[in-house]
Order: structure tokens, then C-alpha cells, then sequence
């Protein structure tokens, strides 16, 4: 897939939304992944898992849905679907750790060719480290996508040969979708181009030392 | 036996100095604040903390750091744009953080309640979490080995309980409280009601009353909600 102009955030999430199978069982994460629900259909038939204790998530709560005690991950009020379920933190993250959800879309800081992910933690000295369910996300579903910019502020790019972050996990990342392309990652390190927006392949790999196959044609 | 309690000062009057407290919660869902008051109140220090968070805003949790009555936290989620008194008490040197990944959190409770002695996770490898931590490669894929963390009490909130101490919760609510209640060597619990023995369907038990050392009855906004929520079914 090729595209003349860098995609938003929306259109990446429906991206996202139609590479996930019907009846797939999804954890979205906090920020930009949140977005993939508005564009998951009732022909989807997706079941959301929210790693505080629920299957079945619904949309975020409005007026009088609002229930303290029914908040997901980011500690936002959601409503339940029917066929909805609770259990507690243990069995929460044995779903995720035992490798049953089929699906877990993560946001990133930077990546690396062979699946590496950091997302937690900068590790400047002064800052205060918080990781939540971030590790135990990154290696516990089948498929781990991340949803990123391509490029920081500064202009780096932030699919890398090896992270210079500190790790949330090990070569457990598969796909990588960008505003400026989609990318297939494997254990070698070698990274698949399946699409590019507003970015030429000459362009990509000019600005990496990552060996990029183009699929972008097919 | 479970010993129901008129009060929360009553509920929490025990703990000692210096104590490792398991308190229930994820974010304010679940958090037993009627008996993190009490022991505000009632002047406990040096207290080892284990949540999830490090406390929000002004309640809870965030007032017994406030007061610098927490010499350690162990939690997954310290930093948040409400967590100002831990932010405060951290930068300051004043409180100790031990950092554990959400799910590590739980299983290390669950762990101690069900008597294991170790076990081998792949949650954390390769980063800066398991470092210095044994580590083994099984059938192919690498683990990381993390132990129990065990409590003298575990403060948490339930939904309803029955007087023999048989608990349920109340939606995501639930999250740490079942395991909490097993790893402790006294579960102080608070519930928004305490029916008749024998009122709670045996099949919907989630904490059975084994776990359940002192109860005590306090209704929060919970049980509006409950209620508010019967009436849009009916």
C-alpha cells in the first residue's frame, strides 16, 4: 500500500481495526491504541480485555453510565457489553501472560528490528519509573502491535536496529503501524515494508541502518 | 472465625508499627478509604505499603504518604498526574519505591497465598526490572524467578459479605482483593453490607470466609451505584 500523504491517528486506528480477525480477543493500550475501538464493528466481533479485572469492555461511560467501581487500565469509566466478565488482577494477567488474548496493540517510545519494545521508561535520572501492565502486555499476546509515530519531534526515527530505552520486552513486537507506514518485523531483523505514507522507500532507508524488504507492491 | 467490628478504628486498631500492609484497590476502585483512614487516625508508622498505585489526589493512600507514615511502597504505578504526595515524598528521599510489573504484582500475592515458594515468570526478562534476579531458559523461552511478597495484614473493600465472612465483590472493583486476602496473616475487610449466613449464593463466593479474620459494615457510594443500577434493569 502506498499513500502521497502521512495518515492521522484515525485512520492508522482503522488500519489497525481491519487487520484484526472477527471474534479476536483485543487489549488496546492507554493513548493512541484506545482509538482502535471506534473503529471495531459489530461484524468484528472483537471481545475487549482491560487488564484490571474484565472481559467484555464496552465504550467509555457518559453521564449517568459513570460507576466508580467500572474503570479500565487508564482508570476511565467504561460501561460493560453483554457477555461481559470480572475476575481479579491473577487471573487478569494469566489470560494475558498465558498467551490466550489473540491480540494487544501497544503505543511505543521506539522499537527495534527484531521486536524489542520500550515504552515505559526514558531513564533520564530524574525521572519517576511507573510500568504498570506494560511488561506483562508486551509478552503475553499472540500478535503485539504497536501504533506510533514514525519519527520523533526532533526528526529521529524511532524504529530502530537496537532501542536505546530501557526494554519493557524482548522480541516480542510483530507489527509496527506509523503514520508514515506499516511495518513486519522478524526474529532476524530484517523488517518488511508492507505500506508507506508520504515517504519514499529511498527515503526510509536513507534515514535507517535496518535491513527494510519492500513489500509495499503487493 | 471472622470477627465483625462496629468500626473502622476498631477494624484497624491492631496494626502495629512498622507493618507490611497489603491494601486493595486500582486507582480509587476497590480502595478501602474508610480504613486507610482509621489507620491515618490511628497514628501507625513505618509501614511498608504494597498496591498498585502510590495513592491519588488527596485521600486514601496519598494522605498516609502525605503524613510520611510509608517507608516502602512496593507497586507497578507510582507516577500519575495526581500522585503528588508520593512525587513529593520520593524526590525528597523520604519513601523507598520497589517497582514490580502489574501482573509480576499479582501473582507474588497470589503466590504467598497459596504457598509457593518461587516461580518462574517471562514478564520483565531482558530489562532493567529483572536485574541481578536468576533468570532460566525453559523449553526455549527465558523466565525470570520472582518471590511471594507476604503481608502482616491486608486492608480491602468487598461488595457484600455474608456474617461467616464469605465475600463478593463488585465489578473491576474486585481487582487485588482476592489474592490480598490470602496473604496476609490478618484480612481486614470493609463490605457495603454484612446479609445472614446463608444469603450468598455458595456458587458466587470469591473470597471464601477462611480468608476473613475482621469485617466491618460501611456503606459507600458503591452501594449506590449497585442500586442505581438495579433500577435501570427493572
Amino acid at each position: 500500500m502506498l499513500r502521497d500523504e502521512r495518515v492521522d491517528r484515525n485512520t492508522l486506528a482503522e488500519l489497525v481495526a481491519n487487520d484484526i480477525e472477527s471474534g479476536s480477543f483485543v487489549n488496546l493500550g492507554i493513548g493512541q491504541p484506545t482509538l482502535v475501538s471506534n473503529y471495531l464493528t459489530a461484524e468484528h466481533d472483537v471481545t475487549l480485555h482491560t487488564e484490571n479485572g474484565m472481559l467484555g469492555m464496552g465504550r467509555a461511560a457518559e453521564d449517568d453510565e459513570i460507576d466508580g467501581d467500572l474503570i479500565n487500565a487508564g482508570k476511565i469509566p467504561v460501561t460493560e457489553t453483554p457477555g461481559a466478565a470480572f475476575f481479579h488482577q491473577a487471573d487478569s494477567f494469566a489470560i494475558m501472560r498465558g498467551g490466550h488474548l489473540d491480540v494487544c496493540v501497544l503505543g511505543a517510545m521506539q522499537v527495534s528490528a527484531s521486536g524489542d519494545l520500550a515504552n515505559w521508561h526514558t531513564g533520564a535520572p530524574d525521572a519517576i519509573p511507573a510500568v504498570g501492565g506494560a511488561m506483562d502486555l508486551a509478552i503475553g499476546a499472540k500478535q503485539v502491535y504497536v501504533m506510533m509515530n514514525l519519527f520523533t519531534r526532533e526528526g529521529e526515527i524511532k524504529l530502530l536496529p537496537k532501542a536505546t530505552y530501557p526494554l519493557t520486552g524482548v522480541g516480542c513486537v510483530s507489527r509496527v503501524y506509523t503514520d508514515h507506514g506499516i511495518f513486519e518485523l522478524s526474529e532476524s531483523g530484517t523488517v518488511t515494508v508492507k505500506a508507506l505514507f508520504g515517504l519514499t522507500f529511498e527515503e526510509l532507508t536513507s534515514k535507517s541502518d535496518i535491513e527494510f524488504v519492500d513489500a509495499t507492491g503487493n | 472465625m471472622t470477627k465483625i467490628v462496629e468500626s473502622a478504628a476498631e477494624a484497624v486498631a491492631n496494626i502495629d508499627d512498622g507493618s507490611t500492609i497489603l491494601i486493595g484497590g486500582f486507582g480509587n476502585a476497590g480502595q478501602p478509604m474508610e480504613l486507610i483512614g482509621a489507620l491515618l487516625e490511628g497514628g501507625a508508622k513505618n509501614l511498608t505499603i504494597v498496591n498498585n498505585n502510590a495513592g491519588q489526589a488527596d485521600e486514601g493512600l496519598a494522605l498516609l504518604i502525605k503524613e510520611r507514615r510509608v517507608d516502602k511502597i512496593i507497586c507497578s504505578f507510582p507516577r500519575q498526574s495526581d500522585s503528588w504526595h508520593f512525587d513529593e515524598a520520593y524526590r525528597a528521599g523520604e519513601i523507598e519505591l520497589e517497582l514490580v510489573p502489574q501482573g509480576n504484582l499479582a501473582e507474588r500475592l497470589r503466590a504467598a497465598g497459596a504457598g509457593i515458594g518461587a516461580f518462574f515468570t517471562p514478564t520483565g526478562y531482558g530489562t532493567m526490572l529483572a536485574e541481578g534476579k536468576e533468570t532460566r531458559e525453559i523449553n526455549g523461552r527465558n523466565y525470570v524467578l520472582e518471590y511471594p511478597i507476604h503481608g502482616d495484614v491486608a486492608l480491602i473493600k468487598a461488595f457484600k459479605a455474608d456474617e461467616k465472612g464469605n465475600l463478593i465483590y463488585r465489578k473491576t472493583a474486585r481487582n487485588f482483593g482476592p489474592m490480598m486476602a490470602t496473604a496476609a496473616k490478618q484480612t481486614i475487610v470493609q463490605v457495603e453490607e454484612i446479609l445472614p449466613t446463608g444469603s450468598l449464593d455458595p456458587e458466587n463466593i470469591v473470597t471464601p470466609s477462611i480468608y476473613t479474620d475482621v469485617m466491618v459494615a460501611i456503606e459507600t457510594e458503591s452501594t449506590a451505584l449497585a442500586a442505581r443500577e438495579q433500577g435501570a434493569k427493572n
